[in-house]
């Protein structure tokens, strides 16, 4: 395999020989992936190939069966609930493909909600929120409530709230699969450039080679296991 | 860490008070619930106060007895009265001043004593004196001056009928007690029967259990949309305990809400309370006041209890930041400890039942625990019963398929909304069948036989010349038709023995003409100058045998240092001839001699007791308010009343009647709170809604499948209920050492429940055809 | 598309007349255009003069000469060399793709790892293109997103053979 160029000790978040059983199905059957600080890697393979698992298993929200993720040198596993969850709140990041934004609450309440729940007061968490929406051009938007915006400012609003709290680590599982072509580009366009401004790392995952472009590197999950592209082009 | 704390909190609260119609919809039905529950324990907690307070003022009023106390410028004469007015009881005191009316002590409520042709009314009655209805009461206190009437401190209640009559003929340790204080403890208040005991404790935990099952059921109102917004929260790095706060939070805003609404619904019911009336009590608002501790109870354990609810309910939810994974959905419920609840509720009733047999003393507590344990374990049985009865649905129309594998993918859910239902119905049976068999005791005692005679007069201190106006005066009365007048006279046998006394024991001698005779005894026929000893006679020591020609004094009188009139020898004729008694239309059956008015000299009797047996236009309701108008109410001795052969069960039919609106409430509650949870599941639904009916199914059939998804919880609730209500009446009927007289009992409510499913499914209708425009393939 | 590595690759599953090889070439990749036999003949005599076959045996008979031909192992390494070289992404190259997979399959090499590579340069490809669409004017835009569907067609193409490898391995085999 040709990953020497990843996974070395300047790795931001590593997993090794990763395997998760769901019943039956094998989602995951001794994955590795790497991936470096500030780095954009794309995650791609065919639906029920276990990449959302991956990434999934990568930001703690599932525990693997087997391996180990290792997160700027802590084990994701040996941690608490609270403390994945302090994790989640500080240094992740999550952009899914819709409905992760609370329904009470509106566009720029829901941006502010990781700064207050890590203890910013509502005052400034909400500026930064309002900052964050201009940023990703949907500010005019910041009083509705999620449901009554469409979907691609939704997940602006989405991106908007998942990198309020400058993560380390941007999760994006399909961040454009309910969007239309034009609306995806532009999104994938901001997310990536204000991933790179915030030398945040993106976890992407996607089934689409043109999201997927917007990265650094590919991964292919296939049969379980991950399957890094790096390095394997470049002949002609 | 309390900042954060109250942060997580305040966010909870912000969830139930924001997000647009539906959230402010959840929040507002919770409060609802809850506010209803508040309402109806506050109330509740207010009954001791309620209580105490009209004790308290009836204890006030009493006067003090202070044995052959001497007349001061401050004492007054003074005896109580009461006569009925329209079925009502109408209770007062005649007073008589000794000295300066002025002077005199009052009972409380009032600031002067009347004098003759004075009177005080309670404000009640004089609504009634000045709106007409008491014309004829009027006359009874012979159209007496009201001089004022009486304040609050000296009514037991709002509806209490009650007057102080001004009077100069009473005559203090004659008939009349002389006073110079109001406001002696006299009597403790009677305990109550066992069998009214049990049916009060079975009461109050069968009104009660519904109520908090509701409230468990109101704080849960919207739990799955909170599940998934707290699941969207821990996406965000929200922990499981920041989780927990902020579901505790929402919990704690609407069972805020519902104090706060629980708190006006008890204040309008506060005020309104003044307008009902139980068994004649009534209550001031003003003393509608929650004991201290219940209060506090309640406004802790409310809360509290919402919490807690949601937080167990939380649970059987994994709430991981991907969604909302439930738990025990496979695993499928246990029947053994619902069973074992069951058991255990009908044990303590069994061992805490035969005690009172023997001595009258209950264990409420045991019963209560016993009713609540029996209850809550046929509640119990519910969710396992839904869950087996609809896993095994198969096949059947296309709207019925629907509606059970719907019900088969959340059972617990319907289960939980009707469970409600069960405990109300449950509950509400057995006591209906407690009630019909105490009822029906209570009827068949009565003995009166309205066919003989509609009416009964009485007075049991006349001169025997007036007796006989009396029926003139009585047959004269609008609408009596015919009359059957009896004298009751004390006869002293001539060697009767006096006691240590020097009191002879009397001979009680009926007197009348051959026709009304024959309503008190059988005989082989009757002639004026008969006399008949009845077979039932009873010896006894100080009184002999009434033998042919055995004299007895017609003047001796009752009252032993009366003036001692001559004796008149009245002797009985040679021909005794034998009798046996019948019951009299007023349900007596008495023994001893009967005479007919020719063998005696009526006029020459002293005092007697005049009863009289009448037949009257049944169309004339007032006539026996005219009869007992022949009498002022200051003449105690008079009273009329109507025959019934069965206890006029007012009084029950009330209960009975305020039972099943209880019950129907509650229905109408869980009733609203499904239609709520049913159009919450077709907004979720929508655009499978509008697949369906994309692909052609008819509005008819996706009706009906509301119509089942409705329909089979509750009628699973309702059979269960039925069955473990009748357990539980039989149970209790036991233990008053009743049998079973209605077992139909549950038929009313079982019908009420019915209804219920047919009012949600036709609410929800609307919503259903809304849902199913095609503009509901759109997604948003 | 490269015919004389392409007969190359028959060869490395095992010596072969002239005609068989023309045969076998038509059989699994020529239903658009069947090879000339001259064209087969000229290609092998270019690859003996590089020394990368060479004749393993001539069989007299009444037809023409029928020359059999073996791979050297200059000529294995060739191919190997071919196989993992990923193609310049351009359109049109599914039947170049798919000689390579097939080839690779006969030949017992790793055809997954064959499609991943090519994926990776593709996926370089677009990488760049997209680079320069989000710098470039419209004008850019356009020519860069008008590229870049064509490259996510074969993109699509290559998830496509790499999901269905162990069918098509079935099927060459047999």
């Amino acid at each position: 395999m040709t990953s020497s160029t990843t996974g070395g000790a300047g790795a931001l978040l590593t997993a090794t020989a990763l395997r998760k059983t769901y019943g039956t199905t094998s989602a995951l059957d001794g994955a590795d992936f790497s991936i470096n600080p500030g780095e954009i890697v794309a995650v791609m393979g065919p639906s029920g190939s276990g990449k959302s698992t991956l990434l999934h298993c990568l930001a703690g929200i599932v525990t693997p069966d087997e391996g180990t993720v290792h997160y700027r040198g802590h084990e994701l596993s040996a941690m608490s609930d609270a403390e994945r969850s302090a994790l989640r709140r500080g240094d992740f990041g999550f952009v899914f493909q819709f409905g992760q934004l609370v329904p009470e609450l509106t566009c720029v309440e829901n941006v502010a909600l990781p700064l207050r729940l890590t203890g910013v007061d509502r005052k400034t968490a909400e500026a930064k929120a309002v900052e964050w929406l201009a940023r990703l051009e949907v500010d005019t938007v910041r009083g509705k409530r999620p449901g009554q915006v469409s979907g691609g400012q939704g997940q602006r609003v989405a991106i908007a709230r998942a990198l309020v709290a400058t993560p380390r680590v941007l999760f994006a599982d399909e961040p454009t699969g309910a969007l239309d072509s034009l609306n995806g580009e532009r999104v994938m366009e901001l997310l990536t450039e204000a991933a790179r401004e915030t030398r945040a790392a993106v976890v992407l995952v996607t089934h689409e080679s043109r999201v997927a472009a917007y990265s650094d590197r590919e991964v292919v999950v296939r049969d379980g296991k991950a399957r890094d592209l790096a390095g394997m082009a470049g002949a002609a | 860490m309390i900042k954060v704390w109250i942060r997580d909190l305040l966010m909870g609260v912000r969830f139930a008070v924001t997000g647009g119609r539906p959230g402010w919809t959840r929040t507002l039905l919770t409060g609802t619930g809850v506010g209803l529950g508040v309402a109806v324990l506050l109330l509740a907690a207010s009954v001791p106060s309620a209580i105490h307070a009209g004790d308290v003022r009836d204890v006030a009023r009493q006067y003090e007895y202070v044995e052959d106390a001497p007349a001061t410028d401050t004492s007054v004469v003074v005896t109580h009265v009461f006569t009925e007015y329209r079925g009502k009881t109408v209770g007062g005191m005649l007073l008589q001043p000794d000295g300066d009316p002025d002077r005199t002590v009052t009972p409380p409520g009032i600031d002067r004593v009347p004098t003759k042709g004075e009177i005080y009314v309670s404000p009640k009655l004089k609504r009634m004196l000045d709106d007409g209805d008491g014309k004829l009461l009027a006359e009874r206190f012979e159209n007496a001056k009201v001089v004022g009437t009486i304040g609050p401190e000296g009514l037991s209640g709002p509806a209490d009928m009650r007057f102080y009559l001004g009077t100069d003929t009473l005559t203090a340790w004659k008939d009349a007690t002389r006073t110079e204080r109001f406001g002696h403890n006299t009597a403790d208040n009677d305990p109550l029967p066992p069998s009214m005991l049990v049916l009060v404790v079975v009461m109050v935990v069968v009104l009660l259990l519904p109520i908090a099952v509701f409230i468990a059921t109101a704080v849960r109102f919207g739990s799955e949309g909170r599940d998934r917004r707290l699941a969207a929260l821990r996406l965000v790095g929200a922990d499981s305990a920041m989780t927990h706060r902020m579901a505790a939070g929402e919990a704690v805003t609407g069972a805020t809400l519902g104090l706060l609404l629980g708190g006006l619904f008890f204040a309008v019911g506060r005020v309104l309370v003044e307008k009902f009336e139980v068994f004649g009590y009534s209550v001031y608002s003003v003393d509608v006041v929650p004991a201290g501790w219940l209060a506090a109870l309640v406004l802790l354990l409310v809360p509290a209890s919402a919490v807690m609810v949601t937080l167990l309910a939380m649970r059987k939810v994994a709430i991981s930041p991907l969604g909302v994974a439930r738990e025990g959905t496979d695993r499928g419920r246990r029947l053994w400890w619902r069973l074992v609840v069951l058991l255990l509720g009908a044990l303590s009733l069994g061992f805490f039942g035969p005690s009172m047999r023997g001595d009258s003393t209950v264990n409420e507590w045991g019963i209560a625990g016993g009713v609540l344990l029996t209850l809550v374990g046929v509640t119990l049985l519910l969710p396992w019963a839904v869950e087996r009865v609809v896993g095994r649905m198969r096949g059947g129309p296309l709207s019925w398929q629907l509606a059970t594998r719907r019900l088969q993918l959340n059972s617990g859910l319907a289960a939980r909304a009707v469970s409600g239902v069960t405990v109300a119905v449950a509950g509400a049976v057995a006591l209906q069948m407690l009630y019909s068999s105490v009822e029906l005791r209570d009827r068949s005692e009565t003995g009166q036989d309205p066919g003989r005679a509609t009416m009964a007069a009485s007075h049991y201190d006349v001169e025997a010349p007036e007796a006989l106006d009396w029926f003139e005066r009585i047959r004269k009365v609008e609408g009596v038709t015919e009359v059957n007048g009896f004298l009751v006279a004390d006869l002293v046998h001539e060697r009767a023995k006096p006691d240590e006394d020097g009191w002879r024991a009397p001979h009680q001698v009926r007197i009348a003409d051959c026709d009304t005779l024959r309503l008190l005894i059988k005989t082989d026929g009757c002639r004026d100058g008969d006399v008949f000893l009845t077979s039932d006679y009873e010896e006894e020591e100080y009184r002999p045998e009434p033998k042919p020609g055995a004299r007895f004094d017609l003047h001796a009188s009752e009252y032993a240092e009366d003036e001692q009139l001559e004796p008149l020898w009245w002797t009985l004729p040679k021909n005794i001839r034998p009798a046996t008694t019948t019951e009299s239309p007023t349900g007596e059956l008495s023994g001893g001699l009967y005479v007919t008015t020719g063998a005696i000299d009526v006029k020459e009797l002293r005092s007697v007791w005049l009863e009289a047996m009448l037949r009257t236009d049944p169309a004339d309701r007032d006539t026996v308010e005219h009869i007992r108008n022949l009498a002022p109410v200051t003449d105690r001795g008079f009273q009329a009343y109507e025959l019934v052969s069965t206890t006029n069960s007012d009084e029950f039919n009330g209960i009975r009647n305020a039972l099943f609106i209880g019950a129907v409430v509650i229905l109408l509650l869980i009733g609203a709170s499904m239609i709520v949870s049913t159009i919450e599941q077709l907004r979720e639904r929508k655009r499978q809604l509008s697949v369906l009916v994309a692909f052609g199914t008819k509005r008819s059939t996706l009706g009906m499948s509301v119509l089942w998804q409705t329909a089979i919880p509750v009628v699973l609730g309702l059979v269960i209920a039925t069955g473990g209500g009748i357990g539980l009446g039989v149970l209790l009927l036991r233990m008053v050492d009743e049998s079973a007289t209605d077992w139909f009992a549950f038929l009313p409510l079982v019908g009420a429940g019915l209804l219920m499913i047919a009012l949600v499914t036709v609410a929800s209708l609307p919503s259903l055809w809304r849902m199913m425009r095609p503009d509901g393939l759109r997604t948003e | 598309m490269s015919i004389s590595h392409t007969l190359l690759g028959l060869l490395e599953a095992g010596p072969r007349h002239g005609y068989d090889l023309k045969r076998a070439f038509d059989q699994r990749f020529g239903q658009d255009r069947p090879l000339h036999y001259g064209q087969v003949y000229s290609t092998m005599s270019r690859l003996l003069k590089n020394g990368l076959v060479e004749v393993d045996g001539i069989e007299a008979g009444d037809g023409p000469e029928r020359k059999r031909y073996a791979i050297t192992d200059a000529g294995i390494t060739d191919v190997g060399n071919w196989l993992g070289t990923p193609e310049k992404p351009e359109p049109y190259l599914q039947s170049t793709l798919y000689t390579k997979v097939v080839l690779a399959l006969l030949t017992g090499r790793d055809a997954a790892e064959l499609l991943d590579t090519q994926r990776a340069e593709h996926l370089r490809m677009m990488r760049e293109l997209t680079r320069r669409k989000t710098g470039g004017d419209l004008a850019d835009q356009l020519i860069c997103d008008h590229a870049l569907f064509h490259l996510e067609a074969d993109l699509r193409w290559l998830e496509l053979a790499a999901a269905r490898l162990d069918k098509l391995a079935r099927e060459v085999g047999a």
